[in-house]
């Protein structure tokens, strides 16, 4: 950089850099200053128009009023009405007459999965694939009832099974061979699922029974599934299900959802989970 | 005789030549560029690039089976070119498209720099127009300089308003053509004019006018120098093989003024007319070397080539012509140029792409998402379940109803197909398939199957998809 200015006669700032390389104080076009002063007058503007200067306690809040909750507020006014087409329909609808209706059913199908996410998948899984000590709702093996009015009843009334701890009726030996028996699918096999009276719940072949929510114990499918299921049948036979007397005893309930969704959500939830792939 | 008035009359033409010899610079828009107009090859080749536009103004229009030959159809996504229908999912189709122009507009530039600027360019053509009628209402550069400098009251206010009302009609002729290709033109027009057009519409319209007017009218070779992102890249694509409108300095200097009457010989053929920089749309100095600023138009090379047509000197003291070509090597042909075959490579790799794409757009496509909580469920009855998600896309414009097979495993039974479903025309269908095996059909952990759809009506509307039956 030079100390002398080697073009004192040109508006530069007197910086020059390699003899001649200098910065020269033109004005900048026209269109950009234009294009410049148009950008700061386009802030105020918007300032005044939206919410914008915080103030000590509140806020500027723009001329218009907009806020962002009210516009969405407003899309979800739209979007009420893009489904107004097929909400309408569900509360003269019963769960079957949905689900035999094509385009209904898709669209619950489509609603119902955000309302399974938020109340079901924490114990059922993500598409009812099931958790450990909680039914897969995917299979065809369903305690109460698979058809889709069994399904609408579940949802709404909620569950809880019963099973007597036989710990105290049944001698160690005796819940081996029970448990064998039930564990190589033949229950019936062994004379004690009559001694002891297992049919008055299982009924007399073991296939369970869907009026008392009993497990079908003759399927290869089981409601407390574990890595040693001869283990988890004795377990089960011992300290029973919901039984208050036994402390171990296993806990299996169904909450009440009937007061918690609207109808039409239970409908909806009813429709996919009869989807999902076990549906009777 | 006749030879003498002649002579006299190149004479006075020569002398002629000095008028509009003032000091010219590279300007950043405090002064208006009025470009002067001279007949020649390039004058009538940018008239062609010009014509190309008639495509966009005239397109809109075309009819093809009943309905608009090219339509962006965008509320029902879908583009419609001659037979051809494109839906969202072709929308790769999309994507080589661009590459190809890209890489057409860097092989051009490679070969023959900013060709696109100065004969293709809207910009460009637009400035065209737009000076061509200021041209024809206030007169040629000259005049309507001086126009300029006069007061603003005295200056011929509605020669002016005239003038600025056709620019704005055309620029809203711009938006409205514009909005044409995304609907029946026939119909929007009528929207126009009833005023009922969509607010989507109106802002298309008032955009494009303004920035039509602006660019056009006002800022011209400023959206060249400084706005125009090609410019700031061209540079890359370029190399002292590409060829360029150049000043040939080797046979131009030294420069200096025709004296009259005598032809001085320790000159060169440049006789500082200024022609050059008169015709220039950009008012850049092409003696100054090859330069950003120049849309390489070759306007200047008409305008020099009548100068030395006037001073009997041989044509091309500006011409097209490489770096190398200046610094007397032979031009390097195309093929042994890298940068072209490249080039040229990538672009027939998008071209194949599009083809095959253009050519295997099927009437009906599936594509079969696998169920993945749970991967498989056992049944009761001991056999495996898996789920099928199948997402079925019409192409056509007409409701197909689907059948649906699958094969792949011994004893496989399918749930799911037992009733014939229909698929809307341009939509997707969603639709579930169970599967189900019994374990010992089942010889590993994943095996493949094959799912088939088919139009019931039109047996050749087929599509098939490999997904996996997973079991424990
Ligand atoms: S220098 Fe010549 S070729 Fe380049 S923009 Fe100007 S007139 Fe066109
Ligand atoms: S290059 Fe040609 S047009 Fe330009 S000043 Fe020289 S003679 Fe005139």
């Amino acid at each position: 950089m030079s100390e002398k200015n080697p073009f004192p006669n040109e508006k530069n700032s007197g910086h020059v850099w390699d003899d001649n390389l200098r910065e020269l104080l033109n004005e900048p076009p026209t269109w950009w200053r234009i294009g410049f002063h148009l950008s700061w007058i386009l802030v105020i503007v918007y300032t005044l128009v939206y919410p914008s200067w915080p103030m000590l306690t509140t806020h500027y809040k723009g001329m218009t009023g907009w806020t962002s909750i009210g516009e969405y507020r407003e899309d979800m006014k739209d979007l009420k009405k893009i489904r107004a087409k097929y909400e309408d329909k569900l509360p003269n609808m019963s769960a079957a007459a949905i689900l035999a209706d094509e385009e209904l059913s898709n669209y619950s199908v489509s609603a119902a999965k955000v309302l399974f996410g938020d109340n079901c998948s924490a114990c059922h899984g993500a598409g009812g694939s099931g958790n450990i000590d909680y039914p897969i709702l995917a299979d065809d093996d369903w305690l109460y009832g698979g058809t889709i009015e069994n399904i609408v009843q579940t949802i709404s009334y909620g569950r809880k099974g019963f099973m007597t701890a036989q710990a105290s009726t049944l001698s160690e030996t005796e819940i081996d061979e029970l448990a064998t028996a039930i564990y190589s699918g033949n229950p019936t096999s062994t004379s004690l699922f009559t001694e002891k009276a297992c049919f008055a719940c299982h009924g007399m072949d073991a296939k369970g029974m869907h009026a008392m929510g009993s497990a079908n114990l003759t399927d290869g499918i089981w409601r407390f599934a574990a890595k040693d299921q001869l283990a988890s049948i004795k377990y089960t036979i011992k300290h029973g299900i919901n039984d208050t007397s036994d402390p171990k005893t296993r806990n299996a309930e169904m909450p009440v959802f009937g007061s918690k969704l609207d109808e039409n959500d239970i409908k909806k939830l009813a429709v996919y989970v009869h989807k999902l792939g076990g549906g009777q | 005789m006749a030879t003498a008035k002649k002579n006299q009359q190149d004479q006075e033409s020569i002398d002629k030549l000095y008028e509009e010899s003032i000091h010219w610079h590279v300007n950043t828009g405090d002064e208006t560029i009025h470009a002067k107009r001279v007949p020649g090859i390039f004058r009538n080749l940018k008239h062609v690039g010009i014509m190309t536009w008639v495509i966009f103004f005239f397109g809109p229009y075309l009819r093809w089976n009943g309905r608009q030959a090219i339509t962006f159809d965008i509320p029902n996504r879908q583009f419609h070119f001659f037979d051809i229908t494109i839906l969202p999912q072709d929308v790769w189709m999309l994507s080589l498209v661009l590459l190809f122009l890209a890489i057409l507009l860097a092989v051009v530039t490679s070969v023959a720099g900013r060709v696109f600027c100065g004969y293709f360019c809207f910009q460009t053509v637009w400035t065209d127009m737009f000076t061509w009628i200021e041209e024809k209402l206030e007169g040629n550069p000259g005049q309507r300089r001086k126009l300029e400098k006069k007061p603003f009251l005295q200056r011929k206010l509605h020669i002016k308003a005239l003038k600025h009302s056709i620019w704005i009609l055309m620029g809203m002729l711009n938006g409205i053509t514009f909005t044409l290709w995304f609907g029946d033109a026939f119909d929007i027009w009528i929207q126009f004019l009833t005023l009922k057009a969509t607010p989507i519409a109106w802002t298309a319209v008032a955009t494009f006018a303004i920035f039509t007017y602006l660019f056009a009218g006002f800022m011209r070779e400023q959206v060249c120098l400084w706005l125009c992102p090609y410019a700031r890249i061209q540079g890359v694509m370029l190399d002292t093989s590409t060829i360029l409108p150049t000043y040939d300095f080797h046979r131009g200097e030294p420069r200096g003024h025709l004296k009259k009457g005598s032809s001085n010989n320790d000159q060169g053929d440049c006789v500082s007319c200024n022609q050059c920089l008169a015709v220039c749309p950009t008012g850049i100095d092409i003696r100054d070397g090859q330069q950003e600023g120049c849309i390489t138009c070759g306007l200047c090379i008409d305008a020099c080539n009548l100068v030395m047509d006037k001073i009997d000197k041989p044509r091309g003291l500006i011409r097209y012509m490489s770096l190398d070509e200046l610094e007397g090597q032979e031009l390097r042909p195309l093929y042994k140029r890298p940068r072209p075959i490249i080039y040229a490579l990538i672009m027939s790799i998008a071209l194949a792409g599009i083809i095959y794409g253009l050519t295997h757009l099927g009437s009906l496509e599936l594509r079969v998402i696998h169920e993945r909580q749970p991967l498989f469920v056992t049944l009761s009855s001991g056999e495996i379940q898996n789920r099928y998600e199948l997402k079925i896309l019409n192409k056509t414009e007409k409701r197909m109803y689907i059948e649906v097979q699958a094969s792949g495993i011994d004893g496989m039974k399918i749930h799911g197909n037992e009733k014939i479903f229909s698929a809307k025309p341009g939509r997707l269908t969603s639709h579930t398939l169970f599967i189900k095996v019994a374990k010992n059909n089942l010889i590993k952990h994943r095996q493949t199957v094959n799912i088939v759809v088919t139009d019931r009506d039109n047996k050749e509307h087929s599509a098939s998809y490999d997904s996996m039956f997973f079991s424990p």
